[in-house]
């Protein structure tokens, strides 16, 4: 069993959570992921891992209430444990000859964005983090993510934090600028990534993208979080999650994560019923 | 006297029509009076035929007349020593291609039902409580298996009838590799295999779920720092092969691994009481002749599909598939496009499968395994309508343990070399079952677990 040992609630949406997991802390790396189930009955779900502590043998998780497990998760409390966590699993990020990154990160991939601007940050590169919320009540980790890098912009899509706009408009501005990235690494949802992509794509600066599908196992075995990169199908689980921007098939990854739609709707009608009693 | 009824006693089973709408076993197991019966078939023959063809040399003779004279227990007893998951090999064991091939009643008639009679036994044990085992003090030596699958239960539970402090490490939250996430519930109960587990258990070895080895240690970890003097890598074969034919990553086609793991494992047959779902559509095509292809079929059917079509290249004879799970996938309705090779998948405006195209095949020459090799038939291009696709031709070792182990020699494919007593290119370091040969039988894998057994602990003693 893996205990709950902080939980921190960022924003409306976005909780963080410190999990006990000493053998999964011992040799996690920015860009893994570890896979979790709540409790006898949930699914498997894949998160990145947001920071972790060796020391304290925990792991950092960052959350977003998108739906039925998600959800079955943030109602859990400090103290309280997970049935199962399992990792570090996936290919951890490559930052080898990075020197000036743009690391972009909307919504929720903030905190993916995250621990990956630190690790270059320590590294010595130069980080222009940019981050991009809804608005201005939903921004997370704006301390840390100062730490984390040289020039910090954050956008909100309605300017209520007096920036308005999507972080791609901000990428485009700096680039505008003249800006020289050795690479740009993209976090966030698939048509945010798609679109840094699109943009950097015309000034052929390498960029990398962290993909996190739908999953299971999480090792190769179900081959459910496959994808198309240079017209190869490769699995995000083992092959991943970072791939080259350019190479992959977002239309396929959008379709792809829109597979049980449906099925969460009655997953959240069940969960709807447990929490009125049937009374809606 | 023997009985010389040319017939296997039948086994009770389910009716088709009620069983295909059911996830409980199919095969309901002989009484007491039907085993007596059909163990007395057998002849006793002096050079014993059927042990020659056992994986494990289960000391088949000796355990049938122990049936025919009633002593179930000691029956059962026989088989252990031998046979540490008999309740599962009877189950799941391709008998008509073992055992019961060599029968000498095979010549005229039926062969004796051994599969259906090691059934029989395993379960009376079980139900009394478990048959006797002897271990030997423990010796502190520690070994780890990698993997709970047949193999590396196989293999845990010899080395720990001999005394070795033994952990399993499991990638998956729950215990028993294939057994678990694979086969499923109607063919293979869970609870059965939860107790054949605990039975290894019993002997001593510890097992650590969530442990994803290659990531969460590696074997030199385990080695070095965790203190194991040997490992056993039972991983098993856990790539999914695709036939690289356009339209194979659109929604709704999964990979067999992902619908059995989807339905057995996490319960997915019952959601949304569990959480985890799986979509079947009103037809679905399931491409494939193996036991995995029929699993996935008659999943399908009980899923509520009214149409499942078994899309196979070949034809009857070359199917791989034990012979009773292709006559029970009949019996429970599902259609066989026999000589079919599926050559595009097609998806609708959501990038959803709405059809399978396949083109028709004939027998031509004999190719490299000896199968006549199917050719395209010019023309025969059609189209059936189908809302989900399950690949299941197949599975490659998993990758993980031969990339994070330097110097752990693999074939191009990603089986682990080993010379026959299951000893890799590294020391210390051991290797069987589907991690080994590719995907095959749960009975060659426990085989290859034991073989290793005996010589991890060789390789101890002698350090």
């Amino acid at each position: 069993m893996f205990k709950i040992l902080k939980k921190r609630v960022l924003n409306p949406d976005v909780t963080l959570m410190e999990i006990e997991a000493p053998q999964v802390a011992r040799k996690a790396l920015p860009g893994q992921f570890i896979i979790l189930r709540v409790d006898d009955k949930g699914e498997r779900i894949p998160l990145t891992v947001a920071g972790f502590d060796r020391e304290a043998g925990s792991i950092t998780i960052i959350f977003q209430k998108v739906g039925y497990t998600t959800i079955k998760l943030d109602s859990m409390e400090e103290g309280e444990c997970l049935i199962d966590f399992v990792g570090p699993l996936g290919v951890a990020s490559e930052f080898e000859g990075m020197k000036k990154v743009a690391v972009i990160g909307g919504g929720l991939g903030v905190a993916i964005a995250y621990p990956q601007a630190k690790a270059l940050h320590d590294l010595g590169a130069e980080v222009d983090l940019i981050v991009g919320f809804r608005n201005k009540d939903l921004i997370i980790l704006e301390e840390e993510l100062k730490d984390a890098s040289t020039n910090l912009t954050m956008m909100t899509d309605d300017g209520s934090n007096g920036n308005k706009g999507f972080v791609t408009a901000a990428l485009q501005e700096r680039l505008a600028q003249g800006a020289n990235y050795d690479t740009v690494i993209a976090i966030g949802p698939l048509m945010m990534m798609k679109a840094v992509c699109d943009l950097t794509n015309e000034s052929g600066i390498h960029t990398i993208i962290s993909m996190n599908p739908i999953m299971i196992d999480g090792t190769g075995m179900c081959g459910c979080c496959r994808l198309t990169v240079d017209g190869k199908t490769k699995f995000a689980c083992v092959d991943g999650p970072d791939f080259d921007g350019h190479k992959v098939d977002f239309a396929e990854a959008i379709a792809r994560s829109k597979m049980y739609k449906a099925e969460e709707k009655i997953s959240m009608e069940k969960h709807n019923c447990r929490l009125t009693g049937g009374v809606r | 006297m023997a009985n010389m009824n040319t017939n296997k006693t039948p086994m009770p089973e389910q009716d088709p029509n009620i069983r295909n709408k059911n996830f409980s076993e199919v095969a309901l197991g002989y009484t007491a009076e039907m085993a007596i019966d059909e163990a007395a078939r057998c002849l006793n023959c002096k050079n014993q035929p059927c042990v020659k063809g056992c994986p494990v040399n289960v000391r088949i003779p000796e355990f049938v007349s122990l049936v025919a004279a009633g002593k179930f227990i000691e029956a059962a007893e026989i088989v252990k020593s031998t046979n540490s998951l008999p309740a599962i090999c009877g189950r799941v064991c391709p008998q008509e291609t073992q055992c019961e091939q060599l029968c000498i009643r095979n010549k005229k008639g039926d062969p004796v039902a051994i599969g259906r009679l090691e059934r029989f036994v395993a379960d009376y044990a079980m139900a009394q409580g478990g048959a006797k085992e002897d271990i030997a003090p423990s010796n502190g030596h520690k070994v780890a298996i990698v993997g709970s699958g047949p193999s590396g239960l196989t293999c845990a539970g010899d080395l720990a009838k001999l005394g070795y402090d033994v952990t399993i490490f499991e990638a998956l939250h729950t215990p028993g590799g294939v057994l678990v996430y694979g086969i499923p519930e109607f063919r293979l109960p869970k609870a059965l295999v939860r107790k054949e587990i605990a039975g290894v258990e019993a002997l001593g070895a510890k097992l650590k779920v969530n442990q994803v080895i290659g990531k969460t240690y590696s074997l030199d970890e385990l080695m070095e720092d965790e203190g194991f003097e040997a490992i056993y890598v039972g991983s098993g074969a856990g790539l999914p092969k695709f036939q690289k034919i356009p339209g194979e990553n659109l929604n709704c086609v999964y990979s067999a691994n992902e619908f059995l793991t989807r339905i057995n494992l996490m319960r997915g047959y019952d959601f949304p009481e569990n959480d985890t779902p799986v979509f079947v559509g009103n037809s679905v095509a399931v491409v494939g002749g193996g036991n995995v292809a029929m699993d996935a079929a008659r999943c399908a059917k009980r899923m509520g599909a009214e149409n499942v079509y078994i899309i196979y290249r070949r034809s009857d004879a070359e199917m791989p598939a034990r012979a009773e799970e292709i006559h029970h996938a009949k019996e429970e309705g599902i259609i066989f496009r026999l000589l079919t090779n599926p050559t595009e998948i097609i998806g609708d405006e959501n990038g959803r499968v709405k059809a399978l195209t396949c083109v028709e095949m004939e027998l031509g020459e004999p190719d490299d395994s000896g199968r006549r090799r199917p050719v395209v038939i010019k023309g025969s291009e059609y189209t059936i309508d189908v809302q989900t696709v399950v690949i299941a031709i197949g599975n490659s070792p998993n990758p993980l343990i031969k990339d994070t182990t330097p110097g752990l020699a693999a074939e191009s494919w990603g089986g682990i070399i080993t010379d026959e007593s299951g000893a890799t290119s590294r020391e210390g370091v051991y290797a069987g079952g589907d991690a080994v040969t590719g995907a095959a039988t749960v009975i060659l894998a426990m085989g290859a677990g034991k073989t290793a057994a005996a010589a991890i602990d060789e390789y101890i003693k002698s350090k």
